[in-house]
């Protein structure tokens, strides 16, 4: 009867994390597109609901309603599971992600690795759905984006060795309230931006988006899903990028803590400034998706291994030697 | 604590299934599937008993790097060529005695590490005793490697090093006649030498191309 009531316990609370997760990630795709319209002086979807706000809703309905078909030379189990890795993958990394100090799912001690490890995961997804597509453009997404994910996890991972340098813990909550004193944007500033491109790289995201680039590969390995399956790709890949967008303000936005340690800002509850946090650098993703053109494949690879993991492993260096010159290293 | 047990033969059922799997299944890809399971439901066992930066390195290292570079390779080979070459031919008993006599191998090799706790007690209670002083596991594993094994970690890393710079050399090969982009030259290209005005003398032309 005990264990009956810890699951249920647990079970409402993942259901009062994810509902807003996933009503957010619905959110955010209207965001994107106003963001992507406005940029380039259109109007982008304003019809459906109040300035357009129900149109992924609308959007969610019409994908229920489509026919899911599955090619008859693919590789069946593999194609249906492709979709639901990815979305599963999206969510469950929301688990550690603290919204308050005592706000948190599961204040697990390696919480950063977990996010990490659930994060290169993600590549499953797109491989499983471009191989077992049975096809050729799904497949050469696929090989495109094992590679390009692979490379950009190298650099994310250094420089998360960046931010535990100054931190001493791997636990999110611990990151978070190490930043009291001052942000890590400003004295890993350049980190911050290494970091904020290898996300964009990470979540397939333009100008990185060579897996799903339309001009070449009609839709990557997206070509052959339809109805609910395509848009469970979809909304894990958001889904993924609200996940990218939160874990860049925990490691350099200060998380939960408000920027200024003062009156009226100390009213707003934490969880709000994670997610104006998460939207300020969601917009900026908007916008870079709306202002630069798509990368070359030789491009992409050459930023990844030949600049940002060198300049991050300098940075290491230079972070390192700092800390222990000035003895700033953390205690545990 | 029934809970744990439960979870415990769940995760090492699915382990050893999978690992049957890998060896059994016809297609190679579905192995390779089978092998990353295997991975994860090991690193769940490392996390059950509470060794969790293990479980999560695991999970980081060999499902997030190493199986996808597997999958990479395994998916470019033509699977049903191969079918008939290693699975369906009679040679395909040929190479169980050799299989047999690795695996039997490696079985008394773990046997004999598994035995070294007996013989060396010292080293059990020390990684017993760093647990129980309320340090994370993650603090006493950089401890150790850092402080007491420092030179056997750094003579690994530099052995790991080596056999990077090792296959970088064995697969680099420098083609000639390759067009290779330099974005220092394009940056730096001025109008004076790119663009120049000629006087064409008539049915007579200009070389451009010298």
């Amino acid at each position: 009867m005990e264990y009956l009531n810890i699951i249920f316990q647990e079970s409402y609370k993942i259901l009062f994390l994810l509902v807003p997760v996933l009503v957010s990630v619905a959110m955010i795709v209207w965001l994107d597109r106003r963001v992507w319209a406005f940029v380039q002086k259109r109007q982008g979807p304003n019809v459906v609901g109040p300035f357009g706000l129900l149109q992924s809703l609308a959007d969610a309905l019409k994908y229920i309603f489509k026919e899911i078909i599955i090619p008859a030379s693919s590789n069946k189990v593999i194609f249906i599971l492709a979709p639901v890795i990815t979305m599963t993958l999206a969510l469950i990394a929301w688990a550690v992600i603290p919204f308050g100090l005592e706000q948190v799912l599961a204040d697990i001690n390696v919480g950063i690795l977990y996010i990490f490890a659930v994060s290169s995961l993600g590549v499953y997804g797109i491989i499983m759905g471009g191989w077992a597509s049975n096809s050729k453009y799904p497949f050469l997404g696929a090989i495109r984006s094992a590679a390009q994910m692979v490379s950009y996890e190298v650099s994310i991972g250094i420089i998360i060795i960046n931010v535990l340098l100054c931190v001493g813990s791997l636990n999110l909550n611990d990151i978070v309230v190490a930043q009291k004193e001052m942000w890590f944007v400003i004295p890993l500033f350049p980190m911050f931006v290494i970091f904020f491109i290898s996300s964009l790289a990470e979540t397939n995201r333009p100008p990185f988006d060579l897996p799903e680039a339309e001009a070449e590969l009609v839709a990557g390995y997206q070509t052959e899903y339809s109805g609910m399956m395509y848009a469970m790709f979809w909304l894990g890949e958001y889904a993924n990028i609200l996940l990218m967008c939160a874990l860049g303000s925990i490691l350099f936005l200060g998380g939960w803590l408000s920027p200024i340690d003062l009156y009226p800002f100390n009213l707003i509850p934490g969880a709000l400034w994670l997610i104006f946090k998460i939207l300020f650098l969601f917009i900026l993703f908007a916008l870079v998706k709306a202002i630069v053109p798509r990368y070359r494949y030789d491009q992409l690879m050459r930023l990844g291994w030949k600049i940002f993991l060198p300049l991050s492993l300098i940075y290491v260096v230079l972070t390192a030697s700092y800390l222990f010159y000035f003895n700033l290293l953390p205690t545990i | 604590m029934i809970a744990h047990a439960i979870f415990f033969y769940v995760f090492s059922v699915i382990a050893v299934v999978s690992a049957i799997m890998v060896t059994v299944s016809k297609n190679t890809v579905h192995s390779v599937f089978f092998l990353i399971l295997d991975f994860i439901s090991i690193s769940c066992l490392f996390i059950m008993i509470g060794a969790e930066f293990l479980g999560m390195i695991m999970l980081i290292v060999y499902v997030g790097a190493v199986a996808v570079l597997f999958l990479f390779v395994v998916m470019m080979l033509n699977v049903a060529q191969q079918k008939n070459q290693w699975f369906v031919s009679k040679d395909s008993s040929r190479h169980i005695p050799i299989g047999l006599l690795i695996s039997v191998i490696i079985f008394f090799e773990l046997i004999i590490v598994i035995g070294g706790w007996k013989y060396k007690p010292d080293l059990f209670n020390s990684a017993k005793s760093s647990l129980e002083n309320g340090v994370s596991n993650t603090h006493s594993l950089g401890q150790v490697l850092y402080t007491d094994y420092i030179h056997v970690f750094q003579i690994s890393g530099m052995i790991l090093l080596i056999a990077m710079i090792g296959a970088i050399v064995l697969t680099f090969r420098q083609r000639e006649g390759v067009k290779k982009q330099s974005y220092l030259k394009q940056i730096s290209r001025e109008r004076i030498e790119s663009v120049e005005v000629l006087e064409v003398a008539s049915n007579k032309g200009v070389k451009i191309d010298d």
